[in-house]
C-alpha cells in the first residue's frame, strides 16, 4: 500500500490516495481498512478528469485479465473479469470472429470502467451504449457481500451501476453480448464537408442509420465561412467478400501495436497552441479524400488512432488537457452551432473536436447519451480563459436541455449536474440502499456532490 | 475539490479581515465556489468583510478565530472543515505590523507581536496542514513578506517574524511533497492598505489586488513562492548581499 499521486488522463486535478492492487478474493478484507475517506476502484485511468481518484482514501486496482475470459459462441457472449481491458479482450475475440459491442476512442479501458462510465462509441446511433450490451454482472458491495445483477435480478442496482462512476461498488466480472464479425477490417466511407450546417444536414439525412459506425471530425481552428469544416466517416465491419484477395488469406488477423510513446520532456507550455493545431488541422482536412467509398481500414486505425501514440496527452505540457463533452437534444442544431461558434471565436485551440449523433438512451439514471448531438472537445488546460469558456458552454448546454459527460468532466459544479441529470435523486436512493455508510467515494463524487442528497 | 483550472470550491481566510486575504478570496471566486469562510477575531468587522464578498451561488460565513489563541486552532479549523467539507484553499493572512522601532523597545509588545505573527501562524499552519494531508489535496497560502527576506531596522520585530514564518512555511511545503497538500509562500513588498495607512511607501509599492492576482496566478501554475510585484525577487537578490553598513543606511522607510 503506497500513497500515490493520481490524475486522470488529462493530467489535471491531481490528488493523493493509498493505491492498492487487489485480487477479488481480497476485497472484503481490504474494504475493512477503508477509513472516513472511503474507497474506489480504478481501471486504466482513461477518464479525463478526477473520476478514478479518491483523495485521502483508498484506490483499488482490481487484478484480472482476459486470459480467464469464457466465450459462449452460440449466444455470442463473453464472460470476463472487470479488470480486463478492451485491448486484451479484442486480441482474444477478433481472431475468433467476434467484436466488442461498443468501443470508445481508445482500447485501453477496462470492462469495469466501460460499465461505470457507460461508455459509447461511433455506433451509438444504432447500438446504444456499453450498458445496453451487459447481460449480467457481479458487484462487490461495501458490506463485503457480492450481488449478482441483471435486467431481472435487482434491476435498479444493475442500472445504477451502469454509468454509476464506481460509486455503487466494484464490478467483479460481467457477461457481455458480442457482435459476430467476418473480418478484422472496416469498410469506410469518407466525406469532406465544407461547413457545420452542411455537416449536420448530411448526418441527419437518414444515411447514418444504414451504417453501424458514424462520426465527424471538425476543424475548430477554422473561422468564418470555413467554420465547422469537417471530415465525416461512416463504416461497417467489412464482409469477407469485400476484402482484397491479399487480406482474404487471414481475414481475422488482428495485431494492433503502439508506434511511439511521447517522452515526459515536453516543454512547459506544451506543443499544442493555436498555430500548431491550425497547421495540423489544415493537413488533416486536406489529407482526407473529398469522397471515398468502401475504403478498407484496420480496426485500430478506424477506432483507436490515438492509441498508436503512447501517452499522447503529454503533448499538452504541464497544465494537461481538458476534455469537454456535451450533448444537446435533436432540434437544437442552432444551439450546437452557437456552441461551435463560441469555441471557435475563443481562439482556444481545440485539437480534436468530434461530432456524433446519439440514438436512444438506456434505463441507467446517470447514463450520459440521450437522443441528440454530442460534441467532444480537447483543449489545453493552461489556455487562458478556458475556465470561463467552459462555464459559459455549460449554461448554453443546460438552457436547451443538454448535459455533459462525467467521464470527461474536470471543471463543472454540482448545480450543473443537478440540472443536466434530473434522475440523480433516483440514483442516490439506490446507492443509499447499496452503500448506506458511503464507503464508495471519489474526487468526482465529492466535487459534484453526487451522493449528497440536497 | 479544485477543478482542472485550480478553481476551489471552499476558500478559508485565517485573518478574514485582512485586505490581502480578502482580495485573494475575491480573485478565487468562480462559478464552482461553494463556501468562503472568513475566520477572524472581530466578528463585526468580519461580517462587514463578508458583505463585500457575497455573490450568487456560494455562501460566505464568518467564524471566530484568534491567531494568538494557539490552543484553539485545531478545534476551530476542525469545526470549519466539519461544516464546509474539504478545505481547498486556506489563506493564512493574519498578523500585525507593530509600531516600527518603538515595538523593538517594548518587551510586552515585541513578545505579543512575535507570538501572533510567528507562533500563532506556525500553530495554525500545522493544524491546516494536518487536515490537508489527511484529505490528500489542498493548498495553504502563507502570506510572508519581503520584510523577512532581509530584516531592516525600521521594523525588525515584524521583519524577523516574517523571516521565521517564511522559513517555516518553505520547510512545511517541502515536508508535504507527495501528500497531495502544498504550500504557497507569498512575499509582497510594501502594500497600500489599512495596515500601512499613513506610512511612507517603499519603492515598488503595490496593492492588495495586485498581490491577489499574482497569488492566484502562482496557485494555478503550481508555484511554491510568489513575489509581489515580481521585480522584488531581483531587487532582493541584490539587497540580500549588500554589506551591513550600506544596508543599514538605505532609505527604505
Amino acid at each position: 500500500m503506497t500513497r500515490t499521486t493520481l490524475t486522470g488522463w488529462g493530467r489535471t486535478n491531481p490528488s493523493v490516495a493509498e493505491l492498492v492492487d487487489v485480487f477479488r478474493a481480497e476485497l472484503p478484507d481490504v474494504l475493512k481498512e477503508a477509513g472516513p475517506r472511503g474507497a474506489l476502484v480504478r481501471g486504466l485511468g482513461r477518464s479525463y478528469g478526477d473520476a478514478a481518484q479518491n483523495a485521502g482514501g483508498l484506490v483499488l486496482r482490481l487484478m484480472g485479465s482476459a486470459t480467464d475470459a469464457v466465450l459462449d459462441r452460440e449466444r455470442a457472449q463473453v464472460t470476463v473479469s472487470a479488470g480486463a481491458s478492451l485491448d486484451e479482450l479484442l486480441r482474444y475475440l477478433v481472431p475468433r470472429g467476434f467484436f466488442v459491442p461498443v468501443t470508445p476512442g481508445t482500447r485501453f479501458v477496462t470492462i469495469g470502467g466501460a460499465i461505470a462510465s457507460d461508455i459509447h462509441g461511433k455506433n451509438h446511433h444504432v447500438d446504444g451504449s456499453f450498458g445496453n450490451h451487459v447481460v449480467r454482472m457481479s458487484l462487490q458491495l461495501a458490506d463485503g457481500s457480492v450481488a449478482e445483477l441483471s435486467r431481472t435480478q435487482d434491476p435498479e442496482l444493475f442500472w445504477a451501476t451502469i454509468g454509476g462512476m464506481g460509486l455503487t461498488g466494484v464490478v467483479l466480472d460481467a457477461t457481455v453480448q458480442l457482435l459476430p464479425v467476418e473480418t478484422s477490417r472496416m469498410a469506410v466511407d469518407t466525406y469532406r464537408i465544407a461547413d457545420l450546417d452542411r455537416l449536420m444536414a448530411v448526418m441527419d439525412d437518414g444515411e447514418d442509420e444504414a451504417h453501424r459506425y458514424s462520426v465527424a471530425w471538425i476543424d475548430l481552428a477554422a473561422k468564418g465561412a470555413q467554420l465547422g469544416r469537417s471530415v465525416l466517416t461512416r463504416g461497417d465491419h467489412a464482409r469477407f467478400d469485400e476484402l482484397p484477395a491479399k487480406l482474404q488469406t487471414d481475414p481475422l488477423a488482428y495485431g494492433p501495436s503502439q508506434l511511439v510513446s511521447v517522452p515526459p520532456v515536453i516543454p512547459r507550455p506544451g506543443l499544442l497552441n493555436h498555430a500548431t493545431v491550425a497547421a495540423f488541422n489544415e493537413l488533416w482536412f486536406r489529407k482526407a479524400p473529398k469522397r471515398k467509398l468502401g475504403g478498407i481500414e484496420s480496426i485500430s486505425s478506424f477506432f483507436h488512432p490515438l492509441d498508436m501514440v503512447g501517452q499522447w496527452t503529454r503533448f499538452y505540457g504541464r497544465s494537461g488537457l481538458v476534455q469537454y463533452q456535451l450533448m444537446v437534444p435533436f432540434g437544437q442544431e442552432e444551439a450546437m452551432r452557437r456552441i461551435v461558434e463560441r469555441v471557435a471565436a475563443s481562439g482556444t485551440a481545440s485539437f480534436l473536436a468530434v461530432l456524433k449523433r446519439f440514438g436512444a438512451g438506456n434505463e441507467a439514471p446517470l447514463s450520459f447519451p440521450q437522443p441528440g448531438w454530442t460534441l467532444a472537445l480537447d483543449m489545453p488546460g493552461g489556455a487562458p480563459g478556458l475556465g470561463s469558456l467552459l462555464h459559459a458552454l455549460d449554461e448554453m448546454v443546460l438552457e436547451v436541455g443538454g448535459r455533459n459527460y462525467f467521464a470527461k468532466d474536470a471543471h463543472t459544479s454540482p448545480e450543473t449536474i443537478r440540472r443536466g441529470y434530473p434522475r440523480l435523486a433516483e440514483w442516490q436512493a439506490v446507492r443509499r440502499r447499496a452503500d448506506p455508510h458511503g464507503v464508495w467515494q471519489s474526487d468526482l463524487g465529492r466535487r459534484l456532490r453526487l451522493a449528497a442528497e440536497d | 475539490m479544485d477543478n482542472a483550472f485550480g478553481q476551489p470550491q471552499t476558500i478559508v481566510v485565517l485573518g478574514g479581515t485582512s485586505e490581502i486575504g480578502l482580495a485573494i478570496a475575491h480573485q478565487l471566486l468562480s462559478p464552482v465556489t461553494r463556501h468562503v469562510v472568513l475566520a477572524c477575531r472581530d466578528l463585526v468587522k468580519g461580517e462587514q468583510a463578508a458583505a463585500s464578498l457575497r455573490g450568487d451561488g456560494f455562501e460566505v460565513s464568518v467564524a471566530h478565530f484568534d491567531g494568538a489563541d494557539t490552543a484553539s486552532h485545531e478545534r476551530v479549523i476542525g469545526e470549519i472543515a466539519e461544516r464546509v467539507g474539504d478545505l481547498d484553499v486556506v489563506v493564512l493572512a493574519f498578523g500585525q505590523l507593530g509600531h516600527g522601532e518603538a515595538t523593538g523597545q517594548d518587551v510586552a509588545e515585541a513578545a505579543a507581536l512575535a507570538h501572533v505573527n510567528f507562533t500563532g501562524a506556525v500553530s495554525a499552519s500545522v493544524a491546516v496542514a494536518n487536515r490537508l494531508r489527511a484529505q490528500g489535496h489542498g493548498t495553504l497560502v502563507v502570506l510572508s513578506s519581503v520584510a523577512g527576506e532581509r530584516v531592516r531596522k525600521a521594523n525588525f520585530v515584524y521583519g524577523s517574524t516574517k523571516a521565521g514564518l517564511d522559513g517555516f512555511a518553505q520547510g512545511l511545503g517541502d515536508s508535504l511533497v507527495g501528500t497531495g497538500a502544498r504550500v504557497l509562500v507569498v512575499r509582497p513588498g510594501f502594500v497600500h492598505s489599512q495596515m500601512t495607512k499613513g506610512m511612507p511607501a517603499a519603492p515598488f509599492a503595490t496593492t492588495p489586488d495586485v498581490v491577489a492576482q499574482l497569488t492566484v496566478k502562482g496557485l494555478r501554475a503550481g508555484r511554491r513562492t510568489v513575489w509581489a510585484p515580481g521585480i522584488l525577487r531581483v531587487v532582493f537578490s541584490v539587497l540580500r548581499h549588500l554589506p551591513g553598513p550600506v544596508w543599514r543606511r538605505l532609505p527604505l522607510g
